[in-house]
């Protein structure tokens, strides 16, 4: 039997991570807190907009209202990677080598281990960003499409265009696809290997019944989750043409409340599903069997995160009841 | 899951549009409002932080950035910048007590309206409180002779502040005032100097929550009603009929010729009868699906055939909103009213179709 470890933050959570082994919570106000044998608390911004996990699992990377770019690590050491500015940071983005990344406006910066920093203009504001798995190239998320960027060199950006505004950006884990969350009800795909301008090469992903705010790929890429219907619409893009003229799975569907969160298991195909409720179920994808991880609670799911091994499920809410899930108990 | 915990509701925040040419006095009444005791406070969302000389950790800067809805509908547009701040701002309640939006003095006021109607997100935690457009009583006529943005401020507003009115004549206030109401005949029109006007006129005014509209000015559709009776504090212009400003066929008395002929926006209000929701219904969504591009604003206070209350409309382009407000009273009469405001309106098609509804 699950148990649940439950902490209440009393603030909006809007991510969750593990930093090694600590779980963090990171809420709307700037406040994150590690559960590090106690409670750590650390006041990273004065406002929180957006968080990325490093790609060593060891560091959480933060922006803010205050305009400041903040690192966390495991131990609680605190980075001030960029000081305060004017402009709100509402997306930052992690990568290989260490690389993050971080848009304020219509402007994109993108900072190396060596200490190097790069910047990007977009005649757009950028509202997502996401380093592609190999080959440090940055893909940063705009009105009407994306612009895929490499982050040495003076090669041009690569301009994935459609029509609309795009609002989150991911690339598959084996980078062969793009894809996008719209500010319409849909997502937006294309495929990299795909000609440029030919129509197979687009993956238009609808039907969605609300704006689509959580993603997340399955570990090695066959499934993409999302959130925005009453269920878990999971894509299968183990075909060499993604989801394409196949019907999405439809898992943990319920009648009066919609999924808000998604995030797939580190090792199973399974799907950790968060709710409008606050209920969170653990569903397996092969079979669509549910086991329930946390009753409802006091407000909509907005994060979730597995520790590596896929043992422990880090979870916080709008409402800020937050826990840990211990899935073997 | 019975033992699921009720979620709190958060109230809708408020928000206010101020619109407004360069000059005509926004930064002025957002100093004001951001200074003076009335115990509120607010988040305000500027385009750049200017001469704002408030120290105040609410002010948010944000690029104006249009969205066109990706479903065919040109006037189907938001500001997406507005959805990002307000989904940030809102993860935090309990800073603010509402939002003002100010635009710049370019900027075209649908969008930022749209906003708050088309995104899911944004409506289910704001509410549109009002748009007010100031305008510099001095320089509007050549405001509008060289742009139609502040045509449009105009014709969007739910409150018009007259700024800078020592700086003109009697009669040329006058002359500005006309031109206003004859591109806005529902607009509440405050006359002031340095933007001083009583906050109450410009906040809180729920002029998009229908019943409320109404209860704040039961005679807004209805200036021109024989029956209305000013009174000291009725801030309308007087001495003329709205309805005709436009028409060649006007019979009616005007003190003076407004410098309307830049105009390219106008009015056209209708009534009728009891009509039949069988009939109307149909027809509003054919106009405004036809027209709404065309259509920067319609209200109606409608009669339904046998039906006890009054039912209450309004729209911006395409989108097309209406509830039952409250009961006829008695010896009230039974009309239905429409106010549309836009470019190349068919005055004889919208009048002759709109009284085809008729029960």
């Amino acid at each position: 039997m699950p148990t649940v470890a439950p902490i209440d933050l009393d603030d909006h959570c809007l991510s969750v991570a593990f930093l090694g082994d600590v779980p963090a919570f990171a809420l709307a106000s700037g406040l994150v807190v590690r559960l590090d044998h106690g409670t750590r608390r650390h006041e990273l911004h004065d406002g929180l907009l957006a968080t990325s996990v490093t790609w060593d699992g060891q560091s959480l990377i933060t922006g803010g209202e205050d305009g400041k770019v903040m690192r966390l690590d495991a131990d609680g050491t605190e980075t001030t990677l960029r000081p305060s500015a004017r402009k709100w940071v509402g997306v930052v983005a992690t990568g290989p080598q260490g690389a993050v990344a971080f848009a304020e406006g219509r402007q994109a910066t993108v900072l190396l281990a060596d200490g190097t920093e790069r910047t990007f203009e977009e005649a757009r504001t950028i509202e997502g960003l996401a380093f592609a798995p190999k080959g440090l190239r940055i893909a940063m998320a705009r009105y009407n499409g994306v612009s895929l960027a490499f982050v040495q060199g003076s090669a041009p950006a690569l301009d994935f265009e459609w029509k609309g505004a795009h609002n989150q950006v991911l690339f598959s884990p084996d980078g062969r696809f793009l894809v996008t969350a719209m500010q319409e009800n849909a997502l937006h795909g294309w495929r990299l290997d795909g000609k440029p301008g030919g129509e197979h090469r687009h993956m238009r992903m609808t039907g969605y019944p609300a704006k689509v705010k959580s993603l997340s790929w399955s570990n090695k890429g066959k499934w993409l989750a999302s959130s925005g219907a009453p269920s878990a619409i999971v894509w299968p893009f183990s075909g060499k043409d993604g989801p394409m003229g196949k019907a999405p799975l439809e898992l943990g569907q319920r009648a009066d409340t919609m999924v808000t969160c998604v995030a797939c298991h580190p090792v199973e195909d399974l799907v950790a599903i968060g709710f409008g409720d606050g209920m969170v179920l653990a569903v397996r994808i092969a079979d669509g069997k549910e086991a329930l991880l946390r009753r409802p609670g006091n407000g909509p799911i907005t994060a979730l995160a597995w520790n590596k091994p896929g043992r422990l499920l880090a979870f916080g809410s709008q409402a800020g009841d937050c826990g840990v899930v211990d899935i073997a108990g | 899951m019975s033992e699921a915990p009720a979620l709190t509701p958060v109230a809708p925040i408020p928000v206010t549009v101020l619109t407004g040419y360069l000059g005509a006095g926004k930064t002025t009444l957002l100093n004001r409002i951001l200074s003076e005791p009335h115990g509120k406070r607010y988040a305000v969302i500027v385009n750049e932080f200017g001469e704002i000389g408030i120290d105040n950790d609410l002010i948010v800067e944000s690029d104006e950035e249009i969205y066109e809805m990706n479903n065919g509908c040109v006037c189907c547009t938001v500001r997406g910048d507005l959805i990002r701040v307000v989904e940030g701002l809102m993860r935090r309640p309990g800073r603010f007590d509402a939002i003002i939006v100010e635009t710049t003095g370019l900027a075209d006021p649908v969008p930022v309206a749209q906003t708050f109607f088309m995104d899911e997100d944004v409506r289910a935690k704001t509410r549109l409180d009002a748009v007010v457009a100031l305008v510099d009583a001095r320089h509007l006529p050549l405001r509008l002779k060289d742009s139609r943005e502040a045509e449009d401020q105009i014709a969007f507003a739910d409150v018009v502040i007259l700024n800078k009115t020592d700086l003109v004549t009697p009669e040329e206030l006058e002359a500005v005032e006309r031109t206003v109401r004859a591109i806005n005949p529902s607009a509440r029109i405050h006359r002031t100097e340095r933007a001083a006007v009583p906050l109450d006129a410009v906040l809180d005014r729920g002029a998009f929550d229908l019943s409320r509209a109404l209860d704040n000015d039961p005679h807004f559709l209805d200036h021109d009603d024989p029956d209305h009776a000013c009174g000291p504090d009725c801030d309308h212009d007087h001495g003329h009929d709205h309805h005709h400003h436009h028409h060649g066929h006007d019979h009616h008395d005007h003190a003076a010729p407004s410098p309307i002929h830049d105009l390219t926006i106008e009015s056209v209000s209708l009534r009728a009868g009891p009509v039949n929701p069988k009939r109307f219904f149909p027809w509003i969504e054919k106009i405004t699906q036809l027209e709404g591009p065309n259509i920067l604003r319609l209200k109606g206070i409608i009669a339904f055939d046998g039906d006890a209350d009054r039912y209450v409309i309004q729209g911006v382009h395409m989108i097309v909103e209406g509830d039952h407000q409250r009961p006829w009273k008695d010896g009230e009469k039974r009309e239905s009213r429409l106010v549309f405001i836009g470019r190349n309106l068919d005055r004889e098609k919208l009048e002759r179709t709109f009284l085809a509804c008729q029960a």
